[in-house]
């Protein structure tokens, strides 16, 4: 990869460590990437803010790179572990508190913008169509190539960070060609958001960098977030492509006999103690559809919701958080079902979800059993 | 071989042909890989060259790598076939020597054999 003279010299360290380290990250990106240069760009969305998943050794590093780092671009984080509105309400250790306040307090040092949300596009204006970011959750990254007509890699979380510190990134792989080499033909009908989330894990495992999908000719908010996640949970996949597939491209059908593999992976309860919606994060819009579909209803379980901070506070001014609230929702901004502490095996076994992202990392992470539906069986059969 | 970190490094090989998941298999602390279907369940990475076909799953697992790396747990090398962002960051900033090797180079690395890499004279 070719570096400009501003570049080596902060390689070498002639402008700090802070500095020498994100171009450390960005140079062997760029190499395993067969990179040959680097590029700015304008947004950065960072991963790796959950004590759950950095842990120690990350809660150290970024109380140390925060003495002096500040971010160069726009940047926005992930959803951490908790809400700290409610956390006292939850059997959470004091060790755990302190050191995940000890990560979003560096985050905020380095000037980061404080969203904790996985789902960046639909709560900030997205730029201009081609601008390149720099994203690290996959579902976001997902959703900003394939809808937001942005151009991100699947970064990683110290490659996105690098991004930030330096506002730069590898000019490679989806940034420069995003032309699916393959086509999924989707033949399951009358999809929800459960099926998308399946034939998005699906495609995350047989996709390379992008994936065509045909026979999909109308997909709602609730269906192409499922989707984002569902794909970017198997693979390295970080684009799809809606459309009828091209005549020399590689075909795969998704029928029956694939959905129904992915649901016997993924599916490894009877039934669940709790129910969580939200991975990713609900939106205003699906927080409005679950308010109108749970009018006259009440939850017989409890019920976790997770969506970004800004969401909640727009559903409490429009009163749908009353409804929700009054319908035994647990409403949780700032985290998310994936790798959320809240959800503790030693005190349930199981969980309900429509999610297929929240049902792998609940069954894998978290060790609990998960119980898949779609919203529409969950409100059918979980409400009175 | 295409070198991705830069360094020297000695071990015995531990080889692998399923992918690794960083943050949901292996364990921050001790260095071992905790998913019971992976070949190498329990078998700790320290000090090892670690050679696997690619990484694979969440971003965060960038700081797993360096997770291990800081608990003394991690693997004195690792050699892949293809390498994604998570793995090539992880090892950046853990300062891990990492390499792509061949076809020809990834097939001659056979389980429990000595090893030295030097990315610096290219020689495995």
């Amino acid at each position: 990869m070719e570096l400009t003279r501003e570049e080596e010299l902060a390689l070498k360290g002639e402008y700090g460590e802070t500095l020498e380290t994100a171009y450390r990250i960005l140079v062997a990106t760029g190499e395993a990437t067969n990179a040959q240069k680097l590029i700015p760009i304008k947004w950065a969305h960072l991963s790796g803010v959950n004590y759950n998943t950095i842990g120690d050794a990350g809660e150290e590093f970024l109380a140390k790179l925060s003495q002096d780092a500040k971010v160069k671009v726009m940047t926005t984080v992930n959803p951490m572990g908790f809400d700290f509105d409610s956390v006292s309400k939850y059997n959470l250790s004091s060790e755990f508190i302190t050191k995940q306040k000890s990560i979003a307090d560096s985050y905020k040092k380095m000037g980061v913008i404080p969203s904790f949300s996985c789902i960046p596009y639909e709560i900030f204006d997205l730029p201009e169509k081609g601008t390149q970011v720099s994203f690290a959750e996959s579902n976001a990254a997902i959703y900003a190539n394939s809808i937001g007509h942005l151009k991100t890699n699947k970064e990683s979380a110290f490659s996105a960070l690098a991004s930030a510190l330096t506002g730069k990134s590898p000019y490679s792989d989806l940034r420069i060609d995003d032309t699916p080499n393959i086509t999924i033909q989707m033949k399951v009908e009358q999809p929800d958001e459960l099926v998308f989330g399946m034939l998005g894990y699906f495609a995350g495992k047989v996709g390379d960098n992008a994936v065509q999908i045909s026979g999909v000719s109308d997909i709602d908010r609730r269906q192409c977030k499922a989707l984002c996640g569902g794909m970017g949970t198997s693979g390295r996949c970080g684009k799809f492509v809606l459309g009828e597939s091209t005549p020399n491209s590689e075909k795969i059908d998704f029928d029956k006999k694939e959905m129904q593999k992915v649901y016997d992976e993924l599916n490894t309860a009877e039934k669940g103690d709790i129910i969580t919606l939200g991975s990713p994060q609900l939106g205003l819009k699906e927080i409005a559809d679950l308010s109108w579909l749970l009018k006259g209803k009440e939850f017989s379980k409890r019920c976790m919701v997770f969506c970004p901070r800004s969401v909640k506070e727009q559903a409490r001014n429009l009163g749908y958080t009353n409804e929700l609230e009054r319908a035994g929702c647990e409403i949780l901004s700032d985290c998310c079902t994936c790798l959320t502490p809240l959800v503790d095996k030693n005190e349930i076994d199981s969980v309900t979800t429509n999610s297929i992202k929240g049902a792998y990392y609940l069954n894998n992470s978290n060790g609990v059993g998960v119980n898949l539906k779609s919203l529409a069986r969950i409100i059918a059969e979980e409400t009175r | 071989m295409k070198v991705i970190v830069a360094g020297k490094a000695s071990g015995k090989i531990l080889k692998t042909s399923n992918p690794i998941n960083f943050l949901g298999t292996v364990d921050k602390k001790t260095g071992k890989i905790h998913d019971s279907k992976h070949d190498l369940y329990d078998i700790p990475l320290k000090d090892k060259i670690l050679v696997f076909p690619n990484g694979v799953g969440s971003s965060v697992g960038a700081y797993t790598i360096y997770s291990i790396k800081t608990n003394n747990s991690a693997p004195n090398a690792m050699i892949c076939k293809k390498v994604d962002l998570t793995v090539a960051s992880g090892c950046a900033l853990a300062n891990i020597p990492l390499v792509i090797a061949t076809d020809q180079e990834y097939e001659k690395l056979h389980n429990g054999e000595n090893l030295i890499l030097d990315t610096y004279s290219g020689k495995l």
